[in-house]
């Protein structure tokens, strides 16, 4: 079959490799009818995530159909239509029985790898480093998905691939940004970063009744993308000082949440990084979120990153009593409430697809999507190009 | 999961490696049976089974008995496939796969 793989430090190609098998009787295949770009993988493309193997196949946000079914598979049956869940996880572990699924015990096969870097092996996750297990992705033909009863999700009929895609990953890394922040009626909450995650995070914190909700970057488009799908409000961090505005706008207070959905600043080479005014190698976002909390509040950290970070205010968090919170996304507990607010229409994140090519495209569709031209917020791949 | 073992010394004595499995004692190792990948582990390493706090299932902790080696001795183990410590963690992390969920990952 074809996919995307990665070859090396910002080479990507397409590449014949493999079918998937089933390997484990818990797993399922996957035929891929979508596939979607992540801030994620240009860490990993650049060669900033650690671990990664020339030929690994890119891709962790994906909707199909089942096309075959290990033998201890109960759940799913050949011909469903399934969104899966980024995360690998085995639904009964401690962690996952606490509802903690990108914490589990066993969806990592690469335990090493992951210990030696975080001292604890988390889920595993598919299109990523091998610290995460080194799955191979969706931006394929078919996809293997083991613990697949766990992992994957029945889509209704009435939801199209267009939206149901992101509830494999960017929905549900959303709707985390405000459980974690305990988003409740009359809060006001920032958020960093107005990427999927960043957007979904700010929609579910509205529908949890936050009576403000003001997001932060430095992308004209996007930030004009969430004042009109979100009703939001939003701060160019170009142009103005978010800190003294989000103190002047909150009456001195700071923000009762503050969520960062940045992560790693992108790479340096060229003009490629930058959505935050910090550069590269510095949690500008995490930083800047914990200036701007209130005293007692929550900062909520979802942007991905993948090691230690420097000049992190510390004193702040210990002076202020902040509660800092963070998290891979928990999509096994949270998938089937994203897909039924999909379903009532309170989540409708397809406008932030705002490009779609044929797999074969694939390194076209990166380059759009790093550099951030032409509006880009996400690009979605379909394996026949329709 | 593993906890580093000192002998008064200050010397690298028999290294304790330990694994939580979420299911109680009496499925982790019925009528004392160690799960199958650790009955593996044969002579050498000792095995013990233990409630683990609060509710959260079997502390399974195996002691391998014998002096931690050198890092050239733990090198050249590795490379030809015989280091006794990654033969033990693998078994337990397996015992606790095949607890909680029925099968090993691969």
């Amino acid at each position: 079959m074809k996919a995307l793989c990665w070859q090396g430090p910002d080479r990507v190609a397409v590449e014949r490799v493999p079918d998937p098998r089933i390997v484990n009787a818990q797993d399922v295949i996957v035929r891929v009818r979508q596939s979607m770009t992540c801030g994620s993988d240009l860490h990993l493309i650049s060669g900033r995530f650690p671990d990664m193997q020339p030929g690994d196949v890119l891709g962790h946000e994906f909707v199909g159909e089942v096309v075959e079914v290990g033998s201890e598979v109960r759940r799913h049956a050949v011909g469903d239509r399934v969104v899966v869940c980024s995360v690998v996880a085995c639904g009964r572990c401690w962690y996952c029985r606490q509802g903690l699924p990108s914490c589990c015990d066993n969806g990592n096969t690469n335990p090493e790898i992951a210990e030696l870097a975080w001292s604890a092996v988390p889920a595993g996750c598919f299109g990523h480093s091998h610290a995460l297990g080194g799955f191979a992705g969706s931006h394929a033909e078919y996809v293997r998905v083991p613990y697949a009863d766990h992992g994957a999700f029945r889509v209704p009929d009435e939801l199209s691939d267009d939206r149901a895609v992101f509830a494999s990953d960017a929905a549900p890394a959303g709707w985390l940004g405000a459980e974690l922040g305990d988003v409740r009626p009359g809060d006001v909450v920032a958020i960093w970063g107005c990427g999927a995650v960043g957007q979904l995070a700010a929609r579910a914190a509205v529908l949890r009744g936050a009576d403000r909700v003001i997001c932060v970057d430095l992308v004209e488009d996007r930030l004009a993308l969430a004042e009109r799908e979100i009703g939001v409000e939003t701060l160019h961090c170009a142009r103005v000082d978010a800190g003294a505005e989000l103190r002047e706008r909150t009456g001195g207070r700071g923000a009762d949440v503050c969520v960062e959905a940045v992560g790693m600043a992108p790479p340096r080479a060229g003009t490629r990084g930058g959505r935050l005014r910090h550069g590269a190698d510095e949690p500008g976002g995490v930083r800047e979120a914990v200036h701007a909390c209130r005293k007692g509040g929550t900062v909520v950290v979802l942007g991905v990153f993948a090691g230690y970070v420097d000049g992190f205010p510390l004193g702040a968090v210990l002076h202020k009593g902040l509660t800092v919170r963070g998290a891979r996304q928990h999509g096994q507990r949270h998938i089937p409430e994203v897909l039924d607010r999909m379903r009532r229409d309170e989540l409708r994140p397809e406008y932030l697809a705002t490009h779609r090519f044929s797999l074969d495209d694939g390194p076209r569709g990166y380059d759009l999507f790093r550099d951030r031209t032409e509006g880009c917020v996400r690009v979605v791949f379909t394996p026949d190009g329709r | 999961m593993d906890v580093s073992g000192r002998t008064a010394d200050g010397r690298a004595g028999p290294r304790t490696y330990a694994v939580t499995i979420d299911r109680p004692p009496a499925e982790v190792a019925p009528d004392g049976k160690l799960p199958e990948p650790v009955a593996r582990l044969g002579p050498g390493v000792a095995v013990t089974v233990r409630p683990a706090p609060g509710g959260r299932g079997t502390e399974l902790v195996a002691v391998l008995c014998e002096d931690e080696p050198g890092p050239l001795a733990r090198l050249s183990a590795r490379l030809v496939g015989e280091d006794r410590r990654a033969a033990v963690r693998i078994a337990l992390r397996q015992a606790k796969q095949v607890a909680e969920t029925g099968e090993v990952l691969r």
